[in-house]
């Protein structure tokens, strides 16, 4: 890792470590949960539609089957001696929730991106549907309460939290990884011309498969422990397409296959939603105002918010390269330029 | 035998509509490359516009699409102006899923503003009426459906084969850069295309309230409906998409009368499956372009 990268590691688990203690407040730590789980979401779907470049719409089917996970396995008749036990069954979750991906991701990929977005948004409704369905595993349309947490009422929000912070470390540094790593290199290959990078020898299926099971085994998690915390899921909430889009949204917000696209846009967006949820209260409005955001976004910002500076930066750096002769006050006092052009942003 | 048999008339009739909507599904990728998944928002919302016409006017919704099918084009032609026009083309095919994603969405949320989120159907004098022909039951709305969805296929098929601006489109499918050396102007083309694919979707979405009820949240069901529709007919093709929108009619509605109508939905995510496994292209569609 570079220094760089690793004070930015530390600095960002220091931030999310120290948060809820220094904004206790109810609603706001409630709020950081979403924002957490939503920056964590970003992360992993930027896993398989940011660095591998498979725009996924149906996340939101692992994001329910995790939640559905965790409420048949704690239900609400369940009493819960030791309040972490649902968050130890999160990595079997993951696990489950990636092996189930790996023949839906294999015949998803079989062909191009906008198949696989056809395959993974169909995904996403035959989820729900059997969710409603399948009425004496799930409960149906009435939904399925999870067992309460026995939490301290004063620090409610808190180990909820810190699961989610944690699985934001988690997707953040698969993507660190990934990014580093040779399989990084080939999902980036495959981004830019799957064709050629399965000439060259990449192993494009099994690098595809992989982010997307991992990608797919995260978002899982995430949603066992939302459900954990939400104490109720049902088919309409835990499968929602606005999950969907809120993950993909934040992520294209702050760049798609950066690293820090995705928490950049959820800490832009979430608090935005949970103000638009509290002004406009009805979910149409809302829907009407996050469709609107998109297409704006869509419009003027399409590489995003981190591509779009490092795209800035560059061109100033290359045009005071290419100028030298400064017009800068501090140039003229003959305080030349610092060799990159002095474009520090 | 007979419940099949009976299935199989309803799932023809059905499919017919199904074939529609998936038509303008399809002619939209064959000329953009684009996969719309507003589609299924559109329909749902000329649903709406000839329920309004049919309350508060009393225009009977086969009348009605003389009326939705060229607003709906306007509006077509509208949002490819101003929200897919400007993408940049390596990443145009998928950015513009997301766009007509979002799209989806805020057609469903201004029609759940304005209508509420309760079911709607269009009750029409003849809705219960029905035929007896061999002893099998034949649904006039059903009927009607079908054949107006056959009329409109066959006046795009009309339209795409006899004419000027046809010729033109379907240069632009098989090679847009040739179509432009010609003097076609694609950016023209690609506009009216995605008008001409929504004003499909409205000519079916009229006859869908008919058959169905629905509410703003319909079209998620119907999107993914319509998507297995043309990926199994094959990304761009027209034949293809009706005939997939008959099979589809038909094993589905097969399997809701053989065994119940909750899995029927299921069809066409097993279809869709199965498609990808065996012959990912679909039944017509060819390796590299659409071919209408």
């Amino acid at each position: 890792m570079t220094r760089g990268g690793l004070s930015r590691a530390g600095v960002l688990a220091v931030v999310l470590a120290v948060l809820p203690l220094a904004l206790p407040q109810h609603w706001v730590v409630s709020m950081l949960v979403f924002t957490v789980m939503y920056a964590a979401l970003a992360s992993s779907w930027n896993l398989i539609g940011g660095f591998a470049g498979y725009p996924s719409l149906g996340h939101a089917a692992f994001f329910g089957f995790g939640a559905y996970t965790v409420a048949l396995i704690f239900p609400n008749t369940h009493n819960l001696s030791n309040g972490l036990l649902p968050f130890a069954i999160l990595p079997g979750i993951a696990v489950v929730a990636g092996l189930i991906g790996l023949p839906i991701g294999a015949i998803a990929m079989r062909t191009r991106a906008d198949v696989f977005a056809i395959v993974t948004i169909t995904l996403l409704f035959v989820a729900q549907t059997l969710a409603l369905n399948l009425r004496s595993l799930t409960g149906g349309a009435q939904g399925a309460g999870v067992a309460v947490p026995p939490f301290d009422v004063a620090n409610f929000e808190r180990p909820f939290y810190y699961a989610m912070a944690v699985l934001l470390l988690v997707a953040m540094g698969a993507g660190w990884y990934s990014q580093r790593s040779k399989i990084g290199l080939s999902l980036a290959a495959v981004r830019a011309d799957e064709d050629k990078a399965r000439g060259i020898g990449v192993h494009v299926t099994g690098v595809k498969l992989l982010a997307f099971s991992v990608s797919v085994g995260i978002t899982a998690m995430i949603g066992g422990v939302w459900a954990y915390y939400v104490d109720f899921v049902y088919p309409q909430f835990a499968f929602d397409p606005l999950i969907t889009i809120g993950m993909v949204l934040m992520a294209f917000l702050g760049g798609r296959g950066t690293l820090w696209g995705p928490v950049i846009g959820a800490v832009v967006l979430v608090p935005a939603q949970q103000y638009l949820a509290y002004e406009l209260g009805g979910s149409q409005l809302y829907l009407i105002a996050y469709a609107l955001v998109f297409l704006l976004i869509m419009r003027f910002l399409p590489r995003g918010i981190l591509p779009t500076l490092t795209h800035l930066r560059r061109r100033r750096r290359l045009i005071a390269a290419a100028d030298p002769a400064p017009r800068t006050a501090a140039a003229e006092l003959g305080l030349a330029h610092d060799g990159q052009g002095g474009a520090r942003v | 035998m007979h419940t099949i048999i009976q299935g199989v008339i309803l799932g023809i009739l059905t499919g017919g509509v199904y074939a529609l909507m998936a038509g303008g599904q399809t002619l939209i990728f064959g000329i953009m490359k684009v996969v719309n998944l507003a589609q299924g928002a559109m329909v749902i919302l000329s649903a709406y516009l000839s329920y309004t016409l049919f309350t508060s006017a009393g225009i009977d919704p086969f009348l009605a699409v003389l009326i939705t099918t060229p607003a709906m084009f306007c509006l077509g032609v509208a949002v490819q102006w101003l929200f897919l026009r400007q993408l940049r083309r390596e990443d145009a095919a998928e950015l513009s899923i997301l766009v007509t994603f979002a799209i989806a969405l805020a057609v469903e949320g201004v029609l759940s503003v304005v209508y509420s989120t309760s079911y709607r159907s269009i009750n029409a004098s003849y809705a219960n009426t029905s035929f007896t022909v061999g002893g099998y039951q034949v649904s006039a709305v059903r009927l009607y459906a079908f054949l107006l969805s056959v009329g409109v296929l066959g006046l795009l098929y009309l339209l795409l084969h006899r004419t000027r601006f046809g010729r033109a489109v379907r240069a632009t499918v098989q090679n847009p850069e040739a179509a432009r050396l010609l003097g076609v102007e694609p950016a023209r083309i690609r506009a009216l295309g995605f008008g001409l694919g929504t004003a499909t979707a409205a000519a079916a979405g009229s006859v869908f309230g008919l058959i169905y009820p629905f509410n703003a949240g319909s079209h998620y069901d119907l999107i993914s409906q319509l998507l297995s529709v043309v990926v199994l007919g094959g990304l761009g093709s027209l034949g293809g998409a009706v005939v997939a929108g008959v099979i589809i009619g038909v094993s589905s509605s097969v399997v809701a009368v053989a065994w119940s109508p909750t899995w029927s939905q299921f069809t066409f995510f097993v279809v869709l499956l199965a498609v990808l496994l065996i012959r990912p292209r679909g039944l017509f569609g060819t390796v590299l372009r659409g071919a209408l």
